[in-house]
């Protein structure tokens, strides 16, 4: 592309700091500014600045939404079906209605109707206090007929199971392709295949010197976020504004406005501090559209915040999945062929795919993949840190390693020979450093029954963006600043990073500005999903410090005595570049100006250089984003402990802008994906089709003397395509981490477990060690 | 959960005129019956009381403190060289009382590993032993199961994987308390004392309950009687004792497995006393008789404890999904035997 008005040439600074800098021309809009500089040369970014919110947080004056108490609030709760899969026969709400305290009844399901889950909600009471409601649930009359049902997996799929949906309820997926394909055709509860295709498997396999077969499986997560989902819903006359526990504002605003019927004008959704969001807060929920529903229909404001159980049995979940990967390969380790084939389930919904990991993350010429969702009578799953590539991740990089071991080569050195990303090289070389991977020895070497092991796995995800995202940032005459999106922070520290972005612009430091987010009266900004938030939103915000800082500089320059463009902001100063005795501080350089506040907004331009892949309001970057992640695990073979003793984390994510807060996020992952390889399992009943555990207490989760030694590395890396060239962490350090244990694990005891979670149960049974009834071997 | 009205309980002899019946039998009542008279029951910690209120699994009408009870909270040495500890006493007290950690090392673990801090900190060993089981079935308002007044055992057949490998036929819930697998290994006698101020002796291993018995509850406590006190008999000097607790997860996890092993041994090493009690197995403290009886006048070595292991296992009947608890109690019940040896040299 030449330049042309709207765009100019720029020189970037590309690839890894720690290996060395090239550079790169990229057009770029002429509305935007220059490239940003290495964070070597940088004042803000690029630093561990505290948190802005940290002091609030640990002190208890962080508002959550659970806190929010309007007056006059109404306190909702929701009835819900007894049944795993029935027919609702009748629903009487007058005497519940008739209760003293309720002030409003919402049937949510009609007679008639099929209700498919456990749980699923069949009708909402508002009352005077969270009392009043529980009662008024009693006085509610429902009559359920019972339906044949089906919550195990391997059940539904064969050909006689009781059927969970018909084609007019099935849902229909998406053109999108997530979280399914549109489309698809359904056969019983099975629906797919949603089908991958490249090259020649067949002639990939005929040339294979080794092939490899595996079956995996993953079981149900849930998010246990430790704020439920939760929402205050104040519908009045002349709009609707709802406090809400989102990962998503201006989405949530706009199902608002679609689901009631209101001008988006009408509609305000705001998000204080939220208690953690790893999917299952992306959209107004059941619950949300409940609350709304009986505000409008109490003329007050209702709160419903889900408790324990129904955060655990209706709020999302991870589906379940089973895939069986076949990988051919020379002896050298060139991947000739891969084949998978998966089963996976959402519950009711669609979505439980193994992603697109096995056909992305290596070279290979040949390449199949035929994935099918099945229904069963179970809550609907949703995204969850990574969809689809998490569970994709423990096939394929057990798949791997078990190449490697029957090629005789190192899993390291294999990856090096199959995949094209110089990023992991560098990453796979560091982290062998850090972790010891020298000492590794051949899979169960150790004598003794506590058993050590080493072991390896990477991960891929694509680097999103929201196109839509956009903020606003003001200088007000008094010097202060601040910055204005809807975006939300889920505890990442999306606001930290964006008041550095701006203070790096302004020259000013992060605490100077005043971050104004999780509101949607602010400029639309991008859902805290998909690990996209800081690749969406500190290029514009960079994009709107520059522009009003051009405006400031307009301002200025007369003061000082020279052209706009001879001015910078640096050190709280506003200074001639080739003069920098001629200053004048920050404030008094806002204080000339000639109106109480100038202002400049910027929408999230295009990666310079282009996108990979667009959606609506959405995009795919060039290059994806991932890490190696390595394990050191020891495993009691006489108890069947897996005690995960250290991890080490290599990731990447662009440029870091806040090391510290990468950190911090890449524990998250890390614990997240440790508790999903050894605790985690939603169990259902399977005569009754009830969650058993659905609490913190028999929910197994990783808990503080779990958390093993980790230690994070985070890669600089510059792309040069945008104007923070900063992308997301979130996902890509859940996704390696459950794989690299189980690697661990093979290497420790020398036999492989294919299945999550590895409960001491598990390992017994892959050593052969539980006898036959009241028999010891 | 419903309004009821609160009370502190001066004299042991209000507190068990309070107690007008015992949580096993309000529970029995189908909940939420309209019009039926809820119970009058005493709380200590209230660790377990609260959660079975909150899950609508019990009602009360009026709840009465133990809190204020005097005397109830202290360890003393009892004349014959026994200990005597409180019913009140937090778990965390007494995991750290000088006398318990110098003379049963082994219930001062097991009360350590109990829970979380901030429970042990609460919660009082009467209250850990009285507790009610952890049994998802029970534990839910929608399984009516065999031990609330229904008609049958839902674990039997279903999720089973933490429950009982022995006497499970019934019912097969665990007793849900870590402090009486030691307890019941150390030979405790518990005190309770009723209304009218008598007080009944009985040891420990004979209050509690197994389903064949009564499948309504896990223990003997009238209506109308209050736990005191859990004595622990003087031991024989040189008397060894060793608590293994495996939890899946090692920060406030239940046991898959524990096991509290106690033994005398002679001069030539030979062993003249065992209790071998395995905890997790069964629905009250499970003694592996078989597993004693083959320790006895063996010299504790690897083979001994081999032995007593293997044979502890023998009468097993483990349900569809906890089989493994079979490997898991036979490497605890091992290592426990030797590392109580092992301590003897040390």
């Amino acid at each position: 592309m030449a330049e042309s008005e709207a765009s100019r040439t720029a020189t970037f600074a590309v690839g890894l700091a720690s290996t060395g800098l090239d550079e790169v021309e990229r057009q770029i809009p002429r509305d935007e500014p220059p490239p940003l500089p290495p964070n070597a040369e940088l004042a803000v970014i690029g630093k561990s600045v505290p948190r802005q919110d940290a002091f609030a947080k640990v002190t208890g004056a962080a508002l959550f939404t659970v806190d929010i108490n309007l007056p006059g609030m109404l306190h909702g709760r929701i009835l819900r079906s007894p049944l795993p899969h029935a027919r609702l026969r009748a629903l009487d709400l007058a005497a519940a209605a008739r209760h003293p305290g309720v002030r409003a009844v919402l049937p949510v399901a009609q007679p008639g109707d099929s209700l498919r889950y456990f749980g699923v909600p069949v009708a909402g009471v508002a009352a005077v206090s969270a009392q009043a409601a529980e009662e008024a649930l009693a006085l509610i009359h429902a009559g359920f007929e019972a339906l044949p049902f089906v919550v195990d997996l391997d059940k539904a799929r064969e050909p006689d199971a009781p059927p969970v949906h018909d084609s007019t309820s099935a849902p229909p997926g998406n053109s999108s392709g997530f979280p399914a394909p549109a489309g698809l055709p359904l056969n019983g509860n099975v629906r797919g295949p949603a089908l991958m295709q490249r090259g020649d498997v067949a002639r990939g396999f005929a040339e294979a010197e080794v092939i490899v077969e595996g079956a995996y499986s993953t079981k149900v997560q849930t998010h246990c976020c430790l704020e439920p989902h939760a929402i205050v819903a104040d519908w009045r006359e002349d709009g609707l504004t709802v406090f809400m526990s989102t990962q998503f504002t201006a989405g949530v605003r706009h199902e608002l406005a679609e689901a009631f019927g209101l001008p988006l004008a009408r509609v305000r959704v705001i998000a204080g501090a939220i208690g953690g969001g790893f999917g299952s807060k992306s959209s107004l929920g059941n619950y949300g559209r409940i609350a709304v529903g009986l505000s409008r229909a109490a003329k007050a404001p209702v709160r419903i915040v889900l408790e324990r159980q129904e955060e655990q049995m209706d709020a999302g979940n991870r589906p379940a999945t089973w895939q069986s990967l076949r990988l051919g390969a020379r002896k050298d380790g060139t991947l000739s062929a891969i084949s998978l084939l998966s089963y996976g389930t959402a519950g009711v919904t669609l979505g439980a795919g193994v992603g697109g990991i096995a056909a992305a993350l290596y070279t290979c010429p040949n390449f199949e993949s035929a994935q099918y969702d099945v229904f069963i009578n179970a809550a609907p799953g949703c995204a969850m840190r990574g969809p689809g590539n998490t569970p994709g991740a423990f096939g394929l990089e057990q798949a791997i390693d078990e190449l490697a071991g029957r090629l005789a080569l190192d899993p390291l050195a294999l990856r090096d020979r199959i995949d094209p990303s110089p990023v992991r090289r560098e990453e796979r070389r560091i982290g062998a450093a850090r972790i010891g991977w020298q000492r590794r020895h051949a899979p169960g070497a150790e004598s003794g029954p506590v058993k050590r092991g080493l072991g390896v796995a990477q991960s891929l995800w694509p680097a999103n963006v929201q196109t839509t995202a956009a903020c606003e940032v003001r200088i007000m005459r008094n010097g202060s600043v601040e910055v204005l999106s809807s975006v939300q922070d889920i505890g990442t520290g999306t606001g930290t990073v964006m008041a550095q972005t701006v203070a790096e612009v302004l020259g000013l430091r992060a605490q100077d500005i005043t971050v104004r987010i999780g509101d949607t009266d602010f400029p639309p900004g991008p859902p805290s999903y998909g690990s996209r938030a800081t690749a969406s939103i500190t290029p514009p915000a960079r994009v709107a410090a520059w522009r009003v800082l051009q405006t400031l500089f307009q301002e200025a320059a007369p003061f000082l005595g020279v052209a706009p463009e001879a001015l910078i902001a640096h050190g709280g100063r506003i200074l001639v570049a080739n003069n920098p005795g001629r200053f004048m501080l920050f404030g008094d350089a806002t204080a000339r100006l000639h109106t109480g506040k100038i202002s400049a907004a910027a929408t999230r331009s295009d990666d310079y250089g282009g996108f990979r892949r667009r959606m609506p309001d959405a995009a795919l970057a060039l290059q994806d984003l991932g890490g190696v992640q390595f394990a050191a695990v020891a495993v009691d073979t006489e108890t069947g402990i897996i005690r995960v003793e250290r991890v080490v984390a290599v990731q990447d994510c662009g440029r870091p802008l806040n090391p510290k807060q990468i950190e911090s996020q890449v524990h998250g992952g890390v614990l997240m994906g440790l508790s999903y390889a050894l605790f985690e399992e939603r169990l259902l009943d399977q005569h009754t089709g009830r969650m058993v555990n659905p609490d913190l207490e028999q929910y197994k989760l990783a808990r503080p003397r779990e958390v093993p030694d980790i230690e994070v590395v985070v890669l600089e890396e510059y792309r040069g395509q945008s104007a923070t060239d900063a992308y997301g962490i979130a996902e890509p350090a859940n996704i390696a981490t459950a794989p690299a244990i189980a690697n661990a694990v093979y290497n420790a005891i020398g036999v492989r477990l294919c299945a999550l979670p590895m409960t001491p149960a598990a390992v017994l049974a892959a050593l052969g060690k539980i006898p036959r009834r009241g028999e010891l071997p | 959960m419903r309004n009821f009205t609160w009370g502190q309980a001066q004299t042991v002899m209000d507190a068990a005129a309070a107690a007008s019946v015992t949580v096993a039998d309000a529970m029995l009542s189908p909940p939420n019956t309209n019009g039926q008279a809820g119970a009058s029951i005493v709380k200590a910690g209230g660790i377990d009381l609260l959660d079975l209120l909150k899950e609508k699994l019990l009602t009360a009408d009026r709840i009465t403190s133990l809190k204020e009870l005097p005397g109830l909270d202290v360890i003393t040495r009892t004349e014959d060289g026994g200990l005597r500890i409180g019913a009140a006493v937090t778990l965390a007290n007494l995991a750290r009382s000088p006398l318990v950690l110098r003379h049963y090392p082994a219930l001062a673990n097991a009360t350590a590993h109990a829970a979380s801090p901030q429970i042990r900190n609460v919660a009082t060993l009467g209250g850990n032993l009285l507790q009610r089981p952890r049994c998802w079935y029970f534990r839910a308002a929608e399984y009516r199961c065999l031990r609330k007044g229904g008609g049958h055992c839902f674990a039997i057949h279903g999720e089973n994987q933490y429950h009982a490998i022995f006497d499970n036929q019934l019912c097969a819930i665990v007793h849900p308390s870590t402090a009486a697998t030691v307890l019941v290994a150390l030979g405790a006698i518990v005190e309770c004392a009723d209304a009218m101020g008598a007080a009944r002796r009985v040891r420990l291993e004979d209050f509690l309950v197994p389903p064949d018995e009564d499948v309504h509850r896990e223990n003997s406590l009238r209506a109308q009687e209050i736990l005191t006190a859990i004595e622990l008999p003087a031991l024989n000097p040189g008397t060894r004792m060793v608590h293994l607790k495996q939890g899946e997860t090692d920060s406030f996890d239940w046991p898959l497995a524990d096991v509290a092993i106690v033994f005398d041994l002679d001069a030539e090493r030979r062993c003249k006393r065992a209790a071998v009690i395995l905890g997790a197995a069964a629905p009250v403290p499970h003694r592996a008789k078989a597993a004693e009886a083959i320790l006895l006048g063996r010299i504790i070595d690897e083979e001994a404890a081999k032995d007593a292991a293997h044979a502890a296992l023998a009468d097993a009947t483990p349900l569809h999904k906890n089989g493994y608890k079979l490997p898991l109690f036979e490497t605890l019940i091992r290592r426990a035997i030797l590392r109580a040896a092992a301590d003897l040299h040390a």
